[in-house]
């Protein structure tokens, strides 16, 4: 595999930080090569938020991308200010529950994930950006989903070890739809 | 060696100093490195040693100079502006010849600036920003496990060398992060290990006034002060010799030679790959010592090279060392950003490649 860049944007609050984290402690229990680089507001929630993350099998040099593999755009604002950074062929992630308008890109694939609609089906709002986060794994195959369900075994611990299965349900939420 | 763990870069600035033997730390919040206080002051004091946070970055600087001349072993780290507000106390301790290991988690100036990376503190860091005759030997690193080496190594080193040693890292280091492998704690030092170790640090000599020591930076006879100057530079000559370090890549048959520091040598690597599928040979040397500068690199640039391109985050300062590196033998650019902004590999690619095709066509 050569290295795969991914980039996640939205505001604040919706796990963008998260997701990108959860990305690159997988990809460094597969033992790759990864970078994790974030750029946020002093806002804790409502500003904006993202984050770029590389995996590699080499050696990675610049942990700052111009083009990317993969785009998960959380809200409006980064759809229109990022699709652009998908390469020709690559995944664009939209965050459909609040962004309604279509992206113009023709040369890319373009996933819709309802994930606050999903997450209202699971029961739970809070599992929003693990649904995303399962959409970006198995549309790229950046890592696996033993790597992730092994980053959420060491992250929920203690009281907070009962989530998992419901992380997990949310994770394998999504399923592509026929495009 | 242990596993590899993931780890946020000032995190694991924050854990080298420790495991490298740094006792003391003294400190003022400054973003993009606040996270570096907040983790040595949870993590220090369980370990037996001392977080103090100071009431701004001048009482720090002269906390560890007062900390050092008694033997303790001192960390201290900031950001561009609060490292500018230490110049003074960095004078007194290179003077007073008490070691001390510093971090500059640089950003965007001059003035306050901005909170995004920057590396225009190159002068300040290289050339100093206190009074007087003094040196700093300063280590640049380029990737979160080079920066845990360097730290961990830098107590020992400013011990031996009796003198601060600095760390720049830009804010993009100080924010990112890579898995890395952390070295074993080395012990601190107990009081005993001090004397033994320390013999001019200030430790208390009882009744014996024989073993009184002196820690200080006045010296009021010319005669005095000039024979203390010169016996420091016969210091910082050595350091020269013995503490330059540098990383070349296919300098010795290249058509453009890139140099560039920290964060921006990553992106110049990657530049130079995008500028080998273009057909252009590139040469890249990344300094790793800031000072002493490694001019001796440039000496390995072949005849095939037409210009030396110098890739800052500033307007321009490091590019000083490389026109003496290069000296009149090729022309020396720069490409550069500013206030925060960082340059893309491809952004830096096209550049280099626009200066290049210049030298061509004459």
């Amino acid at each position: 595999m050569s290295a795969q860049k991914l980039f996640f944007a939205g505001s604040g609050g919706q796990g963008i930080i998260l997701m990108g984290q959860m990305t690159t402690y997988a990809a460094m229990y597969e033992g790759k090569e990864t970078t994790y680089y974030p750029s946020y507001g002093p806002e804790m929630r409502g500003g904006t938020a993202n984050c770029t993350v590389v995996v590699s099998d080499r050696p990675i040099s610049s942990p700052l991308i111009y083009d990317a593999d993969c785009v998960v755009a959380m809200n409006l604002p980064s759809l229109l200010k990022f699709e652009r950074m998908v390469k020709p062929g690559g995944v664009l992630l939209l965050n459909t529950s609040i962004i309604s308008q279509r992206p113009s890109r023709a040369d890319i694939t373009v996933h819709d994930v309802p994930v606050n609609e999903l997450a209202k089906e699971l029961g739970s709002a809070r599992v929003a950006n693990m649904i995303m986060l399962g959409a970006i794994v198995r549309s790229t195959g950046v890592v696996s989903r033993d790597s992730i369900l092994k980053v959420m075994e060491k992250t929920f611990t203690g009281s907070k070890a009962k989530l998992i299965d419901l992380n997990i349900g949310a994770f394998d939420f999504w399923k592509p739809s026929a495009q | 060696m242990g596993e590899k763990v993931l780890m946020k870069g000032n995190e694991a600035f924050a854990e080298a100093a420790i495991r490298g033997g740094c006792r003391f730390y003294f400190g003022y919040p400054i973003t993009p490195q606040s996270e570096i206080p907040e983790y040595i002051s949870r993590e220090l004091p369980k370990r037996g040693g001392t977080f103090l946070q100071a009431e701004s970055e001048l009482g720090a600087i002269n906390m560890a100079y007062g900390a050092s001349a008694a033997g303790g072993s001192v960390f201290i780290s900031s950001s561009s502006p609060g490292i500018a507000l230490m110049q003074e106390g960095m004078s007194f301790l290179c003077s007073a010849e008490a070691p001390l290991v510093a971090l500059n988690v640089s950003r965007g100036g001059p003035g306050i600036g901005g909170i995004q990376p920057g590396q225009a503190d190159y002068f300040q860091a290289t050339r100093g920003g206190g009074n007087g005759d003094y040196r700093i030997p300063v280590f640049a690193p380029s990737g979160i496990q080079e920066a845990v080496d360097l730290i961990y190594n830098a107590a020992p080193l400013a011990e031996k060398w009796r003198n601060p040693v600095m760390i720049f890292a830009d804010g993009i280091l100080g924010q990112m992060m890579e898995p890395v492998t952390l070295p074993e704690q080395r012990p601190f030092d107990e009081p005993q290990g001090i004397r033994a170790r320390k013999p001019w640090a200030i430790t208390g000599y009882g009744d014996d006034d024989s073993r009184k020591n002196v820690v200080k930076s006045l010296r009021m006879q010319p005669d005095d002060l000039e024979a203390h100057v010169e016996k420091l530079f016969e210091k910082y000559a050595r350091a020269e010799r013995e503490l330059v370090a540098a990383e070349s890549v296919g300098v010795e048959d290249a058509d453009i030679v890139l140099v560039a520091f920290g964060t921006v040598a990553r992106i110049a690597k990657e530049a130079v790959e995008i500028l080998a599928e273009r057909g252009i040979s590139a040469g890249l040397i990344r300094p790793v010592s800031l000072w002493p500068f490694p001019y001796g690199e440039f000496d390995k640039i072949g005849p095939r090279t037409k210009v030396v391109i110098s890739a800052e985050l500033s307007m321009g300062q490091m590019i000083e060392d490389v026109r003496i590196g290069v000296g009149k033998r090729l022309p020396v650019r720069l490409i550069h950003r500013t206030g925060g902004m960082i340059p893309t590999s491809l952004e830096l690619a096209d550049r280099a490649e626009a200066i290049f095709k210049e030298y061509i066509r004459t």
